[in-house]
């Protein structure tokens, strides 16, 4: 299977706006080489600005450039981009209703070494109660290359987080891809799995592991948290009876909480979160630590197990 | 200045000056709360910055020539709102809605929601980082306009004021003009005691700002500091503007309870019989 990093597939996206959109600039806190924004830079240089290591500054000069017309994507870490900025994006960029796009490179558990400092687990939480922004958390480089001329094309602020370290490629040039529109990547009517990002390749091996049992399990690829595709999830409840959720992120308040709000009042079905547990990463090798944390396709697999042993034994439901 | 619009006299500014503090007070005074210091202490920066320097049009507010003004001391914004019901941009009747439910006048300002207001604002130091975004926008598209940016003293202790201010200097942005209203209170006493922020003239000639002092009440001074300013090729500026918190009312002047209180009925009226003739 061909490997890359999402980052490597955002990166092509904005070149491609480059030239195709005339408006689209980006702003960097030193790190465009590791957001991928350097190729954009290199090809735009007049469409590329620094402001030196500070994200503050950076998300309001981006909210200053989208004021005057501009789409600018403001790249760094997922952890800087969106920890050290929490209070500009929530004035300048979602209060103001601008189009500014937010990336956040290093997502989750993929820089790896460099340790809990830099491994953002909580973005999705902090992102997605900020009113008008969208979460869009891509599942492998084309579908984050798909995700940033989306971006582009979105009429408010956007946060696309992406992953450092090289993933399957799980979608094909053909596929289409909309900001809030849940794809089905695998058929199944016994549970359904809902992931994003590189869990959406871990859940799809761990419907191989339950199918090897005889159990079906339904896997969507919830790319974009919000706006959340309820219809999708409402649907897959009806279906299945028994959701899980899975994301390389803390389960307070991100992809499961946004599932669960929408299953809660619409749909009522047991659920499980498999997720990071309130706490902070460590350094260690990528596929060291996801298997630490429990994210591996096994650690699904066995979670769902479990669940269906909860829906099995829950009351019949009447529909 | 609106176009076409024949510059007024010093004198026939120091008349608006005074007329528009005697709404702020009855505004904020209507409104049951407010900030009175900070609204009056930046009265003269804001009439001779609409009335003698700023190129806009109240009929036509997203004019693409225009230039920006954002007030980055959010608080401030009965004194903006004040200035632009007198500019004519919406009635001044609407005045008296200030943050009322429904109301266009926010309790701090929102961008969109009134004509003339171009940034939203109330979370302290951001406006300066969002003038550098639209003068490297407008210099992408050829577009030539000056960026005014107001801050309050106590409001430069934010951080992103510094980061904003290197990007200035790094980029050259010379349409940027930084303007700070250095009334010296902020909401619990003297900016000098709670986190002094002096050499203040000093630092933003460090930070490679074309940098002039001037007294913010002398109308003349204001005038002048503007047209120097507009002057300058190849940086940004600054004019640290020497003021006074909740200047005009004796009882307000240089005391920081009156950061954001209103004035009851009584105090009103006391304020605006101090308020009869030109006195700076």
């Amino acid at each position: 299977m061909d490997m890359k990093p999402t980052r490597d597939g955002f990166g092509e996206g904005l070149l491609e706006l480059g030239k195709t959109h005339p408006n689209v600039v980006a702003v960097s806190g030193d790190l465009e080489d590791s957001a991928r924004a350097h190729w954009f830079k290199k090809q735009y240089p007049d469409r590329f600005f620094s402001v030196g290591i500070a994200e503050q500054d950076m998300i309001g000069t981006a909210a200053g450039l989208a004021m005057a017309g501009k789409i600018p994507f403001a790249c760094s870490f997922a952890q800087f981009v969106t920890g050290k900025t929490l209070e500009q994006l929530r004035m300048a960029v979602c209060y103001q209703k601008l189009s500014v796009k937010v990336v956040g490179s290093h997502g989750g558990l993929s820089v790896g070494a460099d340790g809990a400092t830099a491994e953002a687990l909580e973005e999705f939480t902090h992102m997605r109660s900020l009113p008008g922004m969208a979460v869009v958390v891509p599942c492998d480089a084309l579908e984050a290359k798909k995700s940033a001329i989306a971006a582009a094309n979105y009429p408010g602020p956007v946060f696309l987080r992406l992953g450092r370290a090289p993933a399957p490629m799980l979608t094909k040039e053909s596929d289409p891809f909309t900001i809030g529109k849940a794809v089905v990547m695998r058929p199944g009517n016994d549970l359904t799995i809902v992931a994003c990002g590189l869990m959406v390749q871990h859940s799809l091996e761990a419907a191989e592991l339950l199918n090897q049992e005889g159990i079906q399990a339904r896997v969507i690829n919830l790319h974009t948290i919000k706006p959340i595709d309820a219809e999708a999830l409402i649907e897959a409840a009806k279906a299945t009876g028994a959701i899980l959720t899975v994301e390389e992120h803390t389960v307070l308040g991100g992809l499961g909480g946004a599932v669960a709000e929408v299953i809660v009042q619409k749909h009522p079905v047991p659920m499980q979160f498999v997720g990071i547990q309130d706490r902070f990463g460590t350094s260690g090798d990528p596929v060291e630590l996801l298997k630490y944390f429990r994210l591996m396709p096994s650690d699904i697999a066995a979670a769902a197990r479990e669940l269906l042993q909860r829906k099995r034994s829950a009351p019949a439901k009447r529909a | 200045m609106t176009q076409n619009a024949k510059q007024p006299s010093i004198q026939e500014l120091q008349a608006i000056a005074l007329d528009l503090r005697r709404t702020i007070l009855q505004t904020i005074a209507k409104a049951g709360s407010g900030h009175p210091g900070g609204s009056l202490s930046m009265v003269e920066l804001l009439t001779a910055l609409y009335w003698a320097k700023l190129r806009h049009n109240p009929k036509d507010p997203d004019w693409a020539e225009r230039d920006i003004f954002l007030l980055s001391k959010g608080h401030g914004c009965p004194a903006l709102y004040t200035v632009l019901a007198y500019q004519g941009y919406f009635p001044k009747e609407e005045l008296a809605t200030l943050r009322k439910f429904s109301t266009r006048l926010q309790g701090h300002p929102e961008r969109g929601a009134l004509p003339g207001i171009e940034m939203s604002a109330g979370s302290l130091g951001q406006g300066l980082s969002m003038a550098n975004g639209i003068a490297l926008a407008d210099r992408m598209d050829g577009r030539k306009r000056r960026i005014y940016c107001l801050m309050g003293d106590g409001e430069i202790q934010e951080g992103q004021v510094w980061e904003a201010a290197m990007t200035s200097h790094h980029h050259h942005l010379d349409s940027v003009c930084a303007i700070i209203d250095a009334n010296q209170l902020q909401q619990n006493g003297p900016v000098a005691q709670i986190q002094d922020i002096e050499p203040l003239v000093d630092k933003w000639r460090a930070f490679g700002f074309h940098t002039l002092e001037i007294n913010g009440h002398n109308m003349e001074e204001v005038v002048r500091a503007y047209d120097e300013a507009a002057k300058i090729k190849g940086k940004p500026q600054a004019i640290v503007a020497r003021t006074v918190k909740g200047k005009g009312v004796s009882f307000m002047e240089l005391n920081h309870a009156w950061h954001g209180v209103a004035p009851n009925p009584d105090e009103l009226k006391k304020a605006l019989d101090q308020l009869h003739t030109v006195t700076s």
